[in-house]
C-alpha cells in the first residue's frame, strides 16, 4: 500500500519540537516569574525587577552596550556591503565569504584569539573593559549585519538610480532617497540580530575578564543561587522588550523579505 | 555653426566599447533629430538601439564621439544636469513612494514651491488618466497604469527631450495599441522631441516621424516608415521589416531585372550586369493563370490569415510568399507577376570574407594554427623556389617572415559543418536572411569577426559551426 502524507502530518515534527523546547519553557518562565517561593500569584518579582537599582544599573549598562555593538557594526557593514554590492568585481562573492568565514569558526577560539590580542596593543585587558566587550562583540557579530545589507543592496533594482538622477538627483541625493529607504529592511534585520544578542550574550564579557554584569549574566547570577523566580522575571521582561522592539521594526516592512538574508 | 540650431539632438561618431570583453556595442553612430520629431530606435536586441539611447540620457558613456544638445557638447554632462528624461521599459517607480511623491520627485529637487508641485502633479496625472491617484501606493497599480505614473514622471519636469526605451514592452497586446495611440497623441500635444526604442517593427512604423534601423551597432537605414518599408535599403531592413521576399537577381538591361528564372521591368535604373538584392513584399504578387505571369509555379502551401491567404509557390528553386485574398489549392500550377514599383532593388553587398595569414618557414600559409598551401611565386612576379628557399626577380632571398597574405573567398564557396574543429574557423551564426534559393548566414568568430556564408540549407540561429575554406576557392593577394 502506498503511503501518502498530508500536509498536516508533515508539520508533526516540527509542531512536536516548538511545544517541547518553546511553548513549554515559556510557559514554565511565565510560572516562575509570576509566583513566589511557595508557589503562590505574586507580582512582586515585576516590581523587584523595576525597583532594584542593581537590576536597573544592568539594564542599563546592557543597552548601552548592545547600542555601541550594532552602531559599531552598522558603521562597518553598510559601506562594505555597499560597495560589494556595487561592485562588478569578479572575486567579490569571495570577499562576501572571507567575511562569513569567521561564523564557520568555534565561537571561543575567535574571542581567544581576539583577547590574544587586544591584550597585546593594550597591554591589560582590565583598562577598557567596555571598550573591549564592544570590539569583540562587534567582531562577533558583524557577519549577522553585512549579510542581511548586502542582500537588500544586491536586490536593488539599478534602474531606480537612474531613474533618480534621470529625474535630477545628484549622487548623494540618489543615496539618501532611494537606496538608504530601500535598504533599510536590511539594517532593520541586521539590527535585530546583532542588538538583541549583545544584551545577554555575557560569555564574551567574561572571556575578555569583563566582570560588569549584563542581562544574560544577571539572570545567570539568579539562577545559580536558585532564585527562580526573580531570574525568571528579568528572563520575560526581556522578551517582552524583544517583541516590541521586533513588532516596532517590522511596522510597515512587509517586504522585509530579506530578514535572515538568503546567504544564512 | 553659431545660434540655436535646428537640430536639437545630434551624435557624432559615436562609438562605445566594453572594455571588459571589447564588445563594441554601438559603432560610429550619427544622427541628427529635429526639434519636435519623434524618432525610433528600432532593431532586434543586441542592435545598440538601448545603448545608444542610454548615452543620449547620460546613464553610460561613448568612448569616443560626440553628442550635442542645441550644438552644445554634453558628451560629459552628468544626467542630472541633462534636460532630458526617460521613460524606462520596467518602469522604474519608487516602491517605498506613492504615486504623488514619484511624480513630484524631481519638482522637489528643483526646490520649487509646495503648491505649485501639488498643481503640477495634477495636471500631469488628469493628462495619463489618473486623476486621483495620488495616495496610492506603486504596488497597488496594474503594469499599464505603472508605466503611465512612469510617464507622468517624466513630463512634468517639461523636458526638452523625452526617451522612452520600449515603455510598452511589458504590456499586453492590447494595452500596448492604446497606449500606442495615447503616446502619439500625447507626442502631438506637448511638441517635445520624443526619441523611442523598441525591437516591435510595427510599433515603429505607426508611431514614428523618422526610424532609425539600427543592426550589430551599425546605422542600417534613416527615414520615414513609408521610406523604409517601401524602399529598404539593404536586405537585412527588408527582411526586419515587414515580411519580404529576398532573391539575388542581375541587372539584364535599362531598368531590367532578371530573378527567379524570368525578367521583369522595374523602376530603378541600375548598371546593366550588376548583381542585386531585390526584395518583392508578399502583397505587392499578383497571382494570374498559368502562362499569363512572368514565372509559372506550383503552389506548396495556402494559410488562412483573417484579411487574406499566405500562399507559397515554388518556381524552380525559389520559394516566393503572396498574400492574396485569392484561394488556389495546393499543387496548382499558377502564373506569378510583378508591377514594375512592386520591385525593389538594392545593390548587392559585397561579402567576401577576407583574412590575413603569416607565411611560416616552408613558405606556407599560415592562419588559426592551420596551415594553407599557396604557391607564393605566382603572388611574387619573377620569383622562384631555390633549394627550398624563396629567391625574388633580382636573385635575393625573401624572408618568410617579412611575407603577409590576404585571403580572400566568397559566401558561396564557404562549406559549413556542425563540426567545429574540421574547419579553418569556426564561430555562431547570429543572423540567417532567406534568399529565395539559398539562405544567407552571418557567422561570428571568437574572435568578434562576422563572416558572410551563403547555404541552401537551413541551420539554426546560434548553431555552433565550422567553416570549411576549400583551397582551390580560396583567392590570394600579398599584402604591400
Amino acid at each position: 500500500m502506498k503511503t501518502t502524507f498530508s500536509r498536516k502530518q508533515l508539520a508533526i515534527p516540527y509542531s512536536l519540537f516548538l511545544i517541547i523546547f518553546v511553548i513549554l519553557p515559556l510557559l514554565v518562565i511565565g510560572f516562575y516569574a509570576l509566583t513566589d517561593s511557595t508557589g503562590r500569584f505574586t507580582l512582586s518579582n515585576f516590581l523587584n525587577f523595576f525597583t532594584d537599582t542593581n537590576t536597573l544599573g544592568t539594564l542599563f549598562y546592557s543597552f548601552a552596550l548592545a547600542f555601541a555593538t550594532t552602531a559599531v557594526c552598522l558603521l562597518i557593514a553598510y559601506p562594505t556591503a555597499y560597495f560589494l554590492a556595487s561592485s562588478k568585481w569578479k572575486f567579490k562573492s569571495v570577499i562576501v565569504m572571507i567575511f562569513v568565514m569567521p561564523m564557520w569558526i568555534n565561537f571561543t577560539l575567535r574571542i581567544t584569539a581576539m583577547k590574544e590580542i587586544l591584550n597585546a596593543i593594550e597591554g591589560n585587558l582590565a583598562f577598557y573593559p567596555f571598550l573591549n566587550s564592544v570590539i569583540g562583540m562587534s567582531y562577533d557579530f558583524l557577519p549577522f549585519m553585512i549579510l542581511p545589507i548586502y542582500t537588500t543592496l544586491t536586490k536593488l533594482d539599478r534602474s531606480l538610480l537612474e531613474a533618480a538622477k534621470d529625474l535630477g538627483a545628484k549622487d548623494m541625493t540618489a543615496f539618501l532617497k532611494i537606496t538608504l529607504p530601500l535598504s533599510l529592511p536590511g539594517i532593520v534585520s541586521g539590527v535585530s540580530m546583532v542588538f538583541l544578542p549583545a544584551m545577554t550574550n555575557y560569555v564574551v564579557l567574561d572571556m575578555l575578564y569583563n566582570s560588569t554584569y549584563i542581562m544574560g549574566s544577571l539572570i545567570g547570577s539568579y539562577f545559580s543561587a536558585y532564585d527562580w523566580h526573580n531570574g525568571s522575571m528579568i528572563a520575560l521582561v526581556l522578551l517582552l522588550i524583544i517583541c516590541v522592539f521586533t513588532l516596532l521594526s517590522n511596522g510597515d516592512a512587509e517586504d522585509a523579505n530579506a530578514r535572515g538574508g538568503a546567504l544564512l | 555653426m553659431q545660434g540655436k540650431t535646428e537640430n536639437i539632438i545630434e551624435l557624432r561618431g559615436i562609438t562605445r566599447r566594453f572594455d571588459d570583453n571589447g564588445f563594441i556595442a554601438v559603432d560610429n553612430f550619427n544622427l541628427e533629430i529635429k526639434r519636435g520629431e519623434f524618432v525610433t530606435f528600432l532593431g532586434p536586441s543586441g542592435c545598440g538601439k538601448t545603448t545608444t539611447l542610454r548615452m543620449i540620457a547620460g546613464f553610460d558613456m561613448p568612448t569616443s564621439g560626440q553628442i550635442l544638445l542645441d550644438g552644445e557638447d554634453i558628451t560629459k554632462v552628468p544626467a542630472n544636469k541633462r534636460p532630458i528624461n526617460t521613460v524606462f521599459q520596467r518602469y522604474a517607480l519608487f516602491p517605498h513612494m506613492n504615486i504623488f511623491e514619484n511624480i513630484a520627485f524631481g519638482l522637489k529637487l528643483k526646490k520649487l514651491p509646495k503648491d505649485v508641485i501639488e498643481k503640477k502633479v495634477k495636471e500631469v496625472l488628469e493628462m495619463v488618466d489618473l486623476e486621483g491617484f495620488e495616495n496610492r501606493r506603486v504596488s497597488t497599480l496594474s503594469g499599464g497604469q505603472q508605466q503611465r505614473v512612469g510617464i507622468a514622471r517624466a513630463l512634468v519636469n517639461e523636458p526638452e527631450i523625452l526617451l522612452l526605451d520600449e515603455p510598452l514592452g511589458a504590456l499586453d497586446l492590447k494595452m500596448r495599441k492604446e497606449m500606442q495611440i495615447e503616446l502619439k497623441n500625447m507626442h502631438e500635444r506637448l511638441g517635445i522631441t520624443f526619441i523611442y526604442v523598441t525591437h516591435d517593427q510595427e510599433e515603429a512604423l505607426t508611431m514614428s516621424d523618422k526610424i532609425v534601423v539600427m543592426s550589430e551597432g551599425k546605422t542600417q537605414q534613416i527615414g520615414t516608415p513609408e521610406d523604409i518599408y517601401n524602399e529598404p535599403q539593404n536586405a537585412f531592413v527588408a527582411d526586419f521589416i515587414g515580411d519580404s521576399n529576398i532573391f539575388r537577381g542581375i541587372m539584364t538591361g535599362e531598368k531590367k531585372v532578371r530573378f527567379c528564372g524570368g525578367e521583369f521591368e522595374c523602376v530603378d535604373e541600375v548598371n546593366v550586369g550588376t548583381v542585386v538584392d531585390v526584395v518583392v513584399r508578399p502583397e505587392d504578387v499578383i497571382l494570374t493563370k498559368v502562362g499569363e505571369g512572368t514565372v509559372s509555379g506550383v503552389v506548396t502551401s495556402v494559410t488562412f490569415k483573417g484579411i487574406h491567404y499566405e500562399i507559397t509557390v515554388e518556381c524552380g528553386k525559389n520559394e516566393i510568399v503572396i498574400q492574396s485574398t485569392k484561394t488556389p489549392a495546393v499543387g496548382d500550377p499558377v502564373g506569378i507577376k510583378l508591377d514594375p514599383d512592386g520591385i525593389h532593388i538594392m545593390i548587392a553587398e559585397k561579402n567576401t570574407t577576407t583574412f590575413e595569414c603569416t607565411v611560416d618557414k616552408w613558405y606556407n600559409l599560415e592562419f588559426n594554427g592551420e596551415t594553407i598551401h599557396c604557391d607564393l611565386t605566382k603572388l611574387i612576379p619573377g620569383s622562384r623556389m631555390e633549394e627550398e628557399v624563396l629567391v625574388n626577380q633580382r636573385g635575393e632571398v625573401v624572408e618568410p617572415d617579412s611575407l603577409k597574405v590576404i585571403a580572400s573567398i566568397e559566401p558561396g564557396d564557404i562549406d559549413m559543418t556542425d563540426d567545429r574543429d574540421e574547419g579553418l574557423i569556426d564561430g555562431q551564426i547570429i543572423n540567417l536572411i532567406y534568399k529565395g534559393d539559398h539562405y544567407s548566414y552571418v557567422v561570428r568568430t571568437e574572435e568578434g569577426h562576422d563572416i558572410i556564408v551563403d547555404d541552401e540549407y537551413l541551420w539554426n540561429l546560434e548553431d555552433q559551426v565550422g567553416l570549411i575554406l576549400p583551397e582551390d576557392k580560396l583567392h590570394f593577394e600579398l599584402k604591400k
